[in-house]
């Protein structure tokens, strides 16, 4: 007879052996980072291909999320004659939440897959095992200098992000809205307070370590050739966008809280 | 002479399927085994096990006497020193260029400063017989023997004590793979190493062994010197020899 729970029981065990490989992959990782060696030019070259090349996007996402944050907000603040408001919303959007979460998504598109390729079709060619054969640990030659890259250089793209996303609105705002430049930004300002970058900059450095951890492991333990690196890459995607959501709630109601 | 590398009943189950069932072989000094065996077989895994790639469910991986699978990660990292690979496709790191292929552990575990690592790559792509002037290129832009030039080069510029070559000529046309053959004998010969192949190429296996060994079903079957491969006396060593897909071992299809 077919026991109608045992596909819920496999599916919860094999569930809780990748939550735990996974919390066993990513302590590695920290280990990595935190011991010495550190191997600086890996993590530089990192921080150019993770962070720099990533700004364009980064810049092009926030000047278009400001600019129709802005627009929306003076079409719905007009309803009870609060357009008025408009600098202050998309600010507080633009830093608190659309600001990390988006650059998150598009960098979940762009770097996790990456990652996630490059170490997965490096796991399937053998150049992994090469490289614990010339005594090099890849935890610390791949995968630490690739999380720290995207720990540290996610909030700073934020902070560009949350500039240009505001300036998004200021430019519609000023233009098709016929607000006073001047007294959008002094309202934008005035009202921004401290806690609402520094908790876009905290679920940024989260989001980044999200990020890369998530595709490194899904490329560290892919396996089966191409089709194996295109669901690591796949995977790698949908795990670090399902992640950064689930993650962004938690730490918004820590902070409100 | 002792034994640089023995194996004692390594058993490996993957996926269900016990792949190794009690290996034991062993390697010494300036001394050349080949593992035989068809697809399938656990040749690879036997390798892995041997380089600490994949940890065996059970047995023995000594070194020099010292059982690596029992040591704490940082005293088996250094023990790991005492090897080079020669993997099958290569396995050169498309992200570097060909010298700092070969320089690889220099740079990164011995710290050697890049210009020395760089002169000892060149030298040793000399010895490879892989031209200078392909130090500065990627590996993509190589062809595949030069690749086996290069993953040599790599394998043996820290001067191993025991050598590892998994399916050496595979995928080279017969004069390539007879110059990779020679250069695996002369290079074995040179750094008086120990050498452990895994192939199923026979005029490989003919050139390169002292001896051979057969793995068959996860158990080494027979074992002797390369001159007595002809003469074993074991129908599936024979079957294996001469290529026929009757006898013993069933070809799986």
């Amino acid at each position: 007879m077919i026991n109608p729970f045992a596909p819920i029981g496999r599916a919860t065990i094999a569930f809780c052996a990748e939550i735990g490989r996974f919390s066993a992959f990513t302590g590695r990782a920290a280990a990595a980072i935190v011991s010495p060696p550190l191997f600086i030019g890996q993590f530089l070259r990192q921080c150019l291909q993770i962070g720099y090349y990533s700004l364009p996007v980064i810049g092009i996402t926030a000047v278009f999320i400001g600019a129709a944050l802005a627009l929306n907000i003076y079409v719905g603040g007009a309803r009870f004659n609060a357009e008025q408001f408009v600098p202050n919303i998309v600010v507080l959007g633009i830093t608190r939440e659309l600001g990390p979460v988006l650059a998150g998504l598009m960098l979940a598109g762009r770097v996790s897959a990456g990652i996630a390729a490059e170490i997965g079709t490096m796991r399937v060619t053998e150049q992994i095992d090469a490289m614990s054969t010339l005594s090099t640990d890849p935890f610390r030659y791949l995968i630490g200098p690739r999380v720290l890259a995207a720990t540290l250089t996610l909030p700073i793209l934020v902070l560009a992000a949350d500039i240009i996303g505001v300036m998004g609105g200021y430019l519609v705002a000023v233009n098709s809205l016929d607000f006073n430049g001047a007294a959008y930004l002094r309202n934008t300002f005035d009202f921004l307070e401290t806690e609402d970058v520094v908790l876009g900059l905290v679920k940024a450095g989260v989001f980044g370590f999200i990020i890369a951890s998530v595709g490194a492991y899904q490329g560290y333990y892919s396996n089966g050739g191409a089709l194996g690196v295109g669901r690591a890459t796949t995977n790698a995607v949908v795990g670090s966008i399902v992640l950064i959501l689930a993650v962004n709630y938690l730490i918004t109601a820590f902070f409100v809280n | 002479m002792a034994e640089k590398l023995q194996l004692i009943g390594i058993k490996k189950m993957l996926r269900g399927r016990q792949v190794l069932d009690g290996v034991d072989i062993d390697v010494r000094e300036r001394r050349s085994l080949v593992i035989i065996g068809g697809s399938g077989q656990g040749k690879s895994v036997t390798l892995k096990c041997a380089l600490g790639l994949m940890k065996p469910d059970a047995g023995q991986v000594l070194v020099d006497g010292a059982d690596v699978t029992k040591m704490p990660e940082e005293i088996r990292a250094r023990v790991m020193r005492k090897f080079g690979m020669l993997f099958q496709g290569g396995a050169l790191f498309d992200s570097l260029t060909v010298w700092e292929n070969i320089a690889f552990r220099l740079i990164y575990a011995d710290k050697v400063a890049r210009k020395e690592a760089r002169e000892r790559a060149i030298e040793t792509m000399r010895k490879v017989r892989l031209a200078p002037e392909f130090a500065d290129v990627r590996p993509i832009e190589l062809s595949g023997g030069m690749q086996k030039r290069a993953g040599l080069a790599r394998a043996i510029i820290a001067k191993p004590d025991i050598l590892f070559f998994d399916e050496p000529t595979t995928g080279l046309d017969p004069i390539t793979a007879d110059a990779i053959n020679d250069l695996i004998v002369e290079m074995v010969k040179e750094l008086g190493c120990a050498a452990v192949s895994i192939t199923h190429d026979m005029t490989s296996a003919r050139k390169i062994a002292d001896e051979i060994a057969m793995l068959q079903d996860g158990k080494i079957v027979w074992r002797g010197p390369t001159a007595s491969l002809d003469s074993s006396g074991n129908a599936m060593v024979e079957q294996f020899v001469a290529g026929r897909a009757d006898g013993p071992i069933q070809a799986v299809v």
